[in-house]
């Protein structure tokens, strides 16, 4: 069963229905008891990280995600849920995340070229970084095993993971190469919304699901 | 390098589309699950569907039908008509909508924005304006374009996304329906002033005409369009095609 962490942010409907769509057995929790049961566990987010990563505390909720992704269980942040997985974000004022990748969290602006709005909002290309060999399907990150470079996937944000380039699994192009996604042992992270990202996106949601 | 969007439009009325539907293959082409799955599967990049109902009845009819979409497709949907306060932002949010679409209810009440976006980002919060052209002014029309509002429509886009909206989808009155291309001239004049994505929306009657928008104006973000899709005489697959072949990056 894969757990979906309900902490009060934004809106699950659509990543439920997605990983229902895929044959996914799956739970919206965010009781402790049912994220340590579960197979695996999926951390959603969207808006501020502040205000995310302190309603991620309340109950200790923060506690349950770090301590069964620290036993091995199959985790992957979202968006928002990604960027809480690394050491710290600057998005108004600096404020810590989980810890469980290194890397900090910087805002678009000053990196990416000036012409370039900001939020980064719509369908960008994956790009697999060159060290990973994507040549040989098995070395890509597993969540990838069905998708190739080059696919779009859908992306709002304006925040996006730096300092931790020896865990990124993906990458896109927005006037400078932006994190898109991360992969730490059993711990995963996408920068961009699988749940909105049509087919290429579905296939995402199933390699995890069948890790 | 990110995609320009291609995003057709449904308008439903009672929980059916409207505006006839030519598609060959589909066994109901009113229903807007089924017409959501085929543009879905055939290379839409978003999907915006309008409430064009009054009643109440027709409100909990559109709802449910958006709930069956997000069930079923898994592409941003953006839904908009009848928008008026945060609590219906909130009840078409938790049907499946990503982002919702404010027009008429935000020239009434501005702070509809503000609101908006304080709860559920910018992101979240698309300013659409009908603008026409009056006295060699670019003015803003209310009420499904029926209503000269007197403001100027480079002004009104300008607070919107002072006030807090993310994205601006732009159709001009003027070349609605004509089929003779896009409003070049109105969306150079608003995408000069704007600093978040700009979707054009009136006019387009052939893929020559995305191709115009996006080589004329490479800042438009995306291409809005309706009939022209509904009824087949573009078909999305080969307008991609078309970009790809003109150096327009689409998925």
């Amino acid at each position: 069963m894969i757990a979906i962490v309900d902490y009060g942010v934004g809106n699950l409907f659509s990543l439920q229905s997605s990983l229902k769509a895929i044959g996914a057995e799956v739970t919206i929790t965010g009781d402790a008891a049912v994220l340590e049961k579960a197979d695996k566990i999926i951390l959603p987010g969207v808006g501020a990280f502040a205000d995310a990563a302190s309603k991620l505390k309340q109950n200790d909720l923060h506690k349950v995600v770090i301590s069964q992704a620290r036993q091995g269980k199959p985790l992957m942040g979202i968006c928002l849920g990604m960027q809480l997985l690394f050491d710290e974000s600057e998005e108004y004022g600096l404020h810590k995340g989980l810890g469980l990748i290194p890397g900090r969290v910087i805002s678009m602006k000053g990196i990416v070229p000036d012409e370039y709005k900001i939020p980064h909002i719509g369908w960008n290309h994956l790009i697999f970084p060159q060290k990973r060999g994507h040549e040989n399907p098995a070395d890509k990150s597993p969540i990838f095993s069905n998708v190739n470079e080059g696919d779009c996937v859908y992306f709002v944000h304006s925040f996006f993971a730096s300092d931790c380039s020896q865990y990124v699994t993906a990458c896109t192009e927005y006037g400078k190469l932006l994190t898109a996604a991360v992969q730490k042992d059993n711990i995963f992270g996408c920068q961009f919304h699988p749940e909105k990202s049509g087919s290429a996106g579905l296939s995402i949601l199933k390699s995890f699901c069948s890790l | 390098m990110i995609t320009k969007r291609i995003i057709p439009c449904l308008d439903v009325k009672n929980g059916r589309v409207v505006k006839g539907v030519n598609f060959q293959g589909l066994s109901d082409v009113s229903s807007p699950v089924e017409l959501a799955k085929y543009y879905s599967d055939n290379g839409a990049d978003e999907l915006v569907f309008y409430d064009i109902t009054a009643s109440a009845e027709g409100r909990a009819l559109f709802t449910d039908i958006l709930t069956q979409v997000a069930s079923t497709i898994f592409i941003p949907l953006t839904v908009g008509g009848g928008i008026n306060t945060v609590e219906d932002f909130d009840r078409v949010l938790k049907c499946g909508a990503d982002k919702v679409s404010v027009n008429s209810g935000a020239i009434k009440n501005p702070s509809l924005i503000s609101a908006a976006a304080e709860k559920y980002g910018s992101q979240c919060v698309v300013l659409s304006v009908d603008a026409k052209r009056v006295d060699g002014h670019y003015c803003v029309f209310a009420k499904g374009g029926r209503e000269n509002t007197g403001m100027d429509a480079i002004q009104w886009i300008k607070k919107g996304i002072e006030l807090g909206a993310g994205e601006i989808v732009l159709n001009s009155i003027d070349t609605d329906g004509v089929k003779k291309g896009f409003d070049l001239e109105m969306l150079r004049a608003v995408c000069d002033i704007s600093p978040v994505p700009v979707i054009a929306s009136g006019g387009a009657g052939s893929a020559d005409d995305f191709i115009k928008l996006f080589k004329t104006i490479p800042e438009v973000d995306a291409g809005l369009a309706a009939s022209i899709f509904h009824f087949g005489e573009v078909k999305i697959p080969q307008l991609k095609e078309k970009l790809k072949e003109n150096n327009i990056n689409v998925r």
